[in-house]
Order: C-alpha cells, then sequence, then structure tokens
C-alpha cells in the first residue's frame, strides 16, 4: 500500500483536533493548555513538511523551521510568565487569573 | 514500500496515541513525557518524509530545550494539580463536539482536496542528489536570510524577555557595585587626621 500526501494531512487534522480538544478538556491547568498548542504546531508543522515532501518545494521546510522557532520562543516566553505570576499569586489556576477583569 | 507503509503507520499510532494521554494524563509530569514521546514519533514522520534536518531539530530543539523547560516549570511549581482537575467531565461533552466536528471537517477537507495543475507552482525545488540539510541550507541562508535573521531575533527576544521576567534580586544579597568601585577616588576613601600626643581620638 502507499503512504500518499492524504495520510500525513489525516495524521496531523487528528493532532490539531488534539490538541483543541485539550484545550477544552483541561481549562484550569494552564501547562496542560500550553502543551496542548505545543500539539498543534507540531500538526502544523507535519502539515508544512508533508506539502514540501509531496510537492518537491524546499519552502515548505523553511516555513516549518520558522514554525519551530516561534514554537520555542512562545514556550520559553510563556513558562517564564507562569513562573512570574506563581511568585506573585501562588496559584496558576486559570479561574484565578482574573486581574484584568476582563 | 511495505516497510514505509508499516513505519507510518507505527509513527502516526503512536504520536496519536501519546498525544490522547497528553491531554488524558492525571500527572501533569506523565503529560510531559507523553509529549516528548509525541515528538519523537513526529521526528520519525518527518524522516519518512524526507525532512532529516528537521526531524533531528525537532528532537533537539523540543526534546532537549522545550520539553525539558516543561519538565522544569511543572516540577518546581508547587501546584495541587488534582484540584486543578476537578471539573474535567463537566467539559467533556462540549469538547468532544468541537473536536468531533472540527474533525470531520478537516477530514473531508483532506479527502476531496486536490492540487489544480494549473496553479502548481514550485517556488524552490528541491535540488536533486544534494542531502536535505544542504538543500534547505542552500535557500535558507539566501533567498529567506531576512526569515532566517528573524527567527533569531525572535529567539533574541525571547531570551532576554524570559530572563528579565524571571530574574528576582534579593534584598539581603550583597552585589559587587562595579560603577562605585571605579568612582571611588583617595580624596573620598581616605582621611588625614592629626593627632595630638597623648589624646587619642574621640
Amino acid at each position: 500500500m502507499i503512504i500518499g500526501l492524504g495520510h500525513y494531512l489525516s495524521v496531523a487534522a487528528i493532532l490539531f483536533t488534539l490538541g483543541i480538544f485539550g484545550i477544552f478538556l483541561n481549562r484550569k491547568n494552564v501547562i496542560i493548555i500550553m502543551m496542548s498548542i505545543e500539539l498543534i504546531l507540531l500538526a502544523v508543522n507535519i502539515d508544512l513538511v508533508a506539502f514540501s515532501s509531496f510537492l518537491g518545494d524546499i519552502v515548505g521546510q523553511v516555513y516549518a523551521l520558522i514554525v519551530l522557532t516561534v514554537a520555542a520562543a512562545e514556550a520559553a516566553i510563556g513558562l517564564a510568565i507562569l513562573v512570574a505570576y506563581f511568585r506573585n499569586r501562588g496559584s496558576i489556576a486559570v479561574e484565578d487569573i482574573d486581574l484584568l477583569k476582563g | 514500500m511495505i516497510i514505509h507503509a508499516i513505519f507510518f503507520y507505527l509513527f502516526a499510532g503512536v504520536a496519536v496515541a501519546s498525544a490522547i494521554m497528553v491531554i488524558a494524563a492525571r500527572n501533569p509530569v506523565h503529560s510531559v513525557l507523553f509529549l516528548i514521546l509525541a515528538f519523537v514519533n513526529a521526528a520519525g514522520l518527518f524522516v519518512l518524509l524526507g525532512a532529516e534536518f528537521l526531524a533531528m531539530i525537532l528532537i533537539v530543539v523540543y526534546v532537549g530545550a522545550v520539553a525539558v523547560l516543561f519538565l522544569f516549570v511543572v516540577m518546581m511549581l508547587d501546584v495541587d494539580f488534582a484540584e486543578l482537575r476537578h471539573g474535567f467531565l463537566n467539559y467533556l461533552p462540549v469538547g468532544a463536539l468541537i473536536g468531533a466536528v472540527l474533525l470531520a471537517e478537516l477530514l473531508i477537507l483532506v479527502g476531496g482536496w486536490a492540487i489544480a495543475p494549473a496553479t502548481a507552482h514550485v517556488a524552490a525545488p528541491i535540488a536533486a542528489n544534494v542531502s536535505n540539510t544542504e538543500a534547505l541550507g542552500l535557500v535558507l541562508y539566501t533567498r529567506y536570510v531576512y526569515f532566517f535573521e528573524a527567527a533569531g531575533l525572535i529567539l533574541l527576544v525571547a531570551m532576554i524577555g524570559a530572563i528579565v521576567m524571571t530574574l528576582q534580586h534579593k534584598p539581603q544579597v550583597r552585589r559587587q557595585n562595579i560603577a562605585a568601585q571605579v568612582a571611588r577616588r583617595p580624596a573620598s576613601a581616605i582621611e588625614l587626621i592629626k593627632v595630638k600626643p597623648g589624646q587619642g581620638l574621640s
């Protein structure tokens, strides 16, 4: 059997959906929400690399590299905010993060 | 070809299963470890796709840096994670509904999708008989050098931001003040006093 572009896109779609589902399921835990965001970005990366490979175009991998960079920066900044917030408030439950009264 | 299919289903199956465990595990440390497993399997998928450089970068950056960062934060924060899981099942129906709708939409899109042959324009074709890393470097440092520099800038900003946000100065710790040391002059540091014999200093 031949593994085509659709197989990879399906895997990426499932991972993307699991990321969204994880955000809904763990609404109180910021750390799991950030891990879900990482899963979503991973799904996007799989899409980009799959298109790059099957269309014979290297640009998709360049984009995947940029997405990887942004994902790493986002994780570092997000976790730093989390640590600073925990020092000030002693809690990281999402419903306690309401200082701005949005 | 059959080997390719076997490894595709192996990597894809383990990646999806560990992604499920990431969002379903009780202990966040287990979630991070399953996230690492998902990334390693995604790297396997990248190898199958012929993107060896990105596969190695995924392992180095994600497993080596991001996942370890998550692990540090999860272990450093003294959080009652059992309390955070309270109400887990309340969100299950709406989450499952939205997830099912989204997955159905995406799979329908994947199933009914095709590239229009007239618009299939290749921006930078993968050069023949060079390795993946070399092919990536040939375009990354020439046509996309500004993207590359922007990525470096993003990482610099993230590094400075993370350090500034988490650095804390303890007031009781005495630090070296280089400006005060350099500004010190003999006039301010030395006092000459004439002491009369037999009287001493008051």
